[in-house]
């Protein structure tokens, strides 16, 4: 068992995968050049001095390219593990992402397959409107990728190591201000935990329960699910008890752990720092609502940011996404129902 | 003039490119009688250009296509009945009927899905080239796309990523003059727009008749060997013309009457057809019975595939994600 960051336990599990299988191979910009930053965020600092240059591929500022070299070596059997720097910047690489690698296995008749991950650094940090967004749910709309986001030091090595031997494309979003990377960043949030060092694998579709609780169920993912659970130590003294669920996958989601929770509270929050409107929380919501209406004792209620671009301003960003008092302030109001 | 090939090989070229022709002209009639559903961009003249380039492949390097797939799939080796079937969205289909005219292709022959999103490929092939490199196999890649695809930002980053891994990857424009309707002079300043753009990439560059099959497999083959040996990609612009309009809805009105007659008068296979005759190569008996053949073999393959069953329509929600197989 060691400690580790999030950092540290993706750069493990990437590690570990490519030593087990010489057809998995890292690639991105800056990716680890030598006193370079490894990425953006330090994860694969290191790598090449272990596994070589030929295996971890710096590569030129080319968002069209990296996909795309994806698709093409993942359906030739290799294993490509990308990196962004900036999850802003899948919108570079759109058509290869949406068009190419989520379809190929589908228009080839089942022919093809692309097992590819592309790993999307999001979520607000005082960067601005272009280096800020939580991109999940976009993804998440589109049949043919997988889309995971681990908040936990143990889950983000668990689930790197699912998403590289998974044999679709898979985005991985990871939060800046989780990485807990020797770079500290304001507002960030130490995510060391321990982290085995044998060989597990986190099954895709399969919550966890952060915070048992009887009064409110809270659906939270990345950022959020500290949020909340904060929140939720505060509504505890007034008496409010939450249960907290981090979804850690949205493609598949684990339905299943929300009805099981509901069944005991009777009330849904649900809280991403991916904008409102059309976030993953409108489909969680919209399914609940569908398929298990009378669980609920009150209104589904969304905390999610506000449909604006980010902006820089700390005071300003801190409005925009949501925070522990928002939480607190709705949780309250949504026992009053 | 070129070297001629033996004559086992030209009457392979030439057979494939009968082949392609008159599967064309009756994929048009096809759809000119409603008989077949979609969408069609056909490659009829272009013909020399898909056989130059692909005849000497071997049957486990990798092609990748374009919206105008069908010389390239039938040159690269996927069956006949497998394309007909898939025009028709047929269980038979090369793709099962969940690809269609855009997206023909069959890994099992080294045809990837054809690619419909202009200048999508071109990564994508750099990805096959690099994982080629990485596995130390030493097989190549043939990646096809249009003029118009070179003015695509994919263009410009696959191309100087081959240049800097020195990828097995060999770039063929198909410079027929026209991006669906628009002259290709009017949206790009150099006459030749990929091979001209090649030095911004180091890359060595080609200009071919893209007419003469014979010329095209000269320059393939020197093409293929660089990238074999490790040297990395060539870029090779064949200029050619498509004897049809753009798609199925397309008269054609834009296109000069002369510069038709210019092109229509250098018609690849016709032209392939005389050099082997008067190179004697092949009798006029020989390529009559090689012609009869390829017909009747077209006849079968649309019989059969309008006979196909359709694919069982729970196949529609199979295949999104991989699951084993
Ligand atoms: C990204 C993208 N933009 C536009 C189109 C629509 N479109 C299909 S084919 C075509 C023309 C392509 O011209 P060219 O690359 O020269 O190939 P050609 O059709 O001549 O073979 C266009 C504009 C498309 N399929 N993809
Ligand atoms: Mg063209």
């Amino acid at each position: 068992m060691a400690l580790l960051s999030i950092a540290d336990a993706l750069k493990l599990a990437i590690a570990e995968e490519m030593r087990r299988d010489p057809l998995v191979f890292c690639l991105g910009e800056d990716e680890d050049i030598p006193g370079g930053m490894g990425g953006a965020f330090t994860v694969t600092k290191g790598l090449g001095e272990e596994f070589g240059y030929e295996r971890v591929l710096n590569t030129p500022i080319s968002e069209i390219m990296l996909a795309g070299v994806c698709v093409g070596s993942a359906m030739m059997g290799m294993r490509p593990v990308a990196d962004l720097q900036y999850g802003d910047f899948l919108f570079c690489m759109m058509d290869q992402l949406v068009n190419q690698a989520a379809k190929m296995c589908y228009m080839s008749g089942g022919k093809v397959h692309v097992p590819m991950v592309m790993r999307a650094p999001c979520g607000a940090s005082n960067r601005g409107a272009q280096h800020a967004q939580s991109l999940e749910s976009f993804f998440t709309h589109i049949p043919g990728l997988k889309v995971i986001c681990p908040s936990t030091a143990y889950d983000a090595k668990g689930l790197m190591k699912q998403a590289i031997r998974d044999d679709n494309p898979v985005l991985v979003f990871e939060h800046k201000l989780l990485y807990g990377s020797k770079r500290k960043e304001k507002d960030a949030i130490s995510t060391i935990g321990e982290v085995p060092e044998d060989d597990y694998v986190i099954e895709f579709g399969k919550a966890a329960v952060r915070r048992e609780g009887k009064d409110i169920t809270i659906v939270a993912n990345l950022m959020m699910s500290y949020k909340a659970l904060e929140a939720s130590q505060l509504l505890e003294q007034e008496g409010i008890s939450c249960e907290v669920i981090d979804p850690r996958t949205l493609v598949p989601f684990d339905y299943d752990t929300v009805v099981a929770s509901l069944q005991k509270t009777g009330r849904l929050m649900i809280v991403h720092e991916d904008t409102y409107h059309c976030g993953w929380g409108a489909q969680l919501g919209s399914w609940i609502a569908e398929n298990h209406i009378f669980l609920l004792d009150a209104p589904i209620v969304r905390v999610a940011a506000y449909d604006v671009p980010i902006p820089f301003s700390p005071i300003l960003e801190n409005h925009v996404i949501p925070s522990k008092d928002r939480i607190v302030e709705e949780a309250r109001k949504l026992m009053r129902v | 003039m070129s070297k001629l090939p033996n004559k086992e090989k030209a009457l392979g070229m030439y057979r494939q490119m009968y082949l392609i022709r008159k599967y064309e002209e009756r994929i048009y009639y096809l759809f000119l009688e409603g008989i077949m559903p979609g969408t069609i961009h056909q490659s009829t003249g272009q013909e020399a250009c898909a056989v130059g380039m692909l005849y000497d492949l071997r049957k486990d390097d990798y092609m990748a296509s374009t919206h105008r797939p069908a010389g390239h799939d039938l040159a690269k080796g996927v069956s006949l009945r497998g394309m007909m079937c898939e025009m028709f969205g047929k269980e038979d289909g090369c793709c099962h009927g969940k690809g269609g005219a855009m997206h023909t292709g069959d890994v099992e022959v080294g045809a990837l899905v054809a690619n419909a999103i202009v200048g999508g490929n071109l990564p994508i092939a750099a990805g096959v080239a690099l994982a080629f490199k990485m596995q130390k196999k030493d097989n190549v890649i043939v990646c096809f796309f249009g003029d118009g695809a070179t003015n695509e930002g994919s263009f410009h980053e696959s191309m100087n990523a081959a240049a800097i891994w020195k990828l097995p990857v060999i770039y063929v424009c198909e410079n027929n003059l026209y991006s669906a309707t628009t002259s290709i002079a009017l949206t790009c300043n150099m006459p030749n727009p990929a091979a001209d753009r090649a030095v911004a990439y180091a890359i060595p560059a080609e200009v071919v008749d893209g007419n003469d099959v014979l010329k095209v497999n000269e320059a393939a083959a020197k093409a293929i060997k660089r990238a074999r040996g490790g040297e990395g990609p060539t870029i090779i612009e064949l200029k050619t013309y498509r004897h049809g309009g753009h798609s199925r809805n397309d008269a054609c009105q834009y296109r000069p009457k002369d510069e038709e007659k210019h092109w229509f008068d250098r018609d690849p296979v016709k032209n392939f057809r005389d050099v082997l005759i008067s190179t004697q190569l092949a009798t006029e008996q020989e390529l009559k019975t090689i012609e009869k053949a390829i017909e009747s073999d077209i006849d079968e393959s649309v019989e059969y595939a309008q006979n196909a069953p359709f694919p069982q329509i729970e196949s529609a929600l199979a295949d999104v994600y991989w699951e084993g197989k």
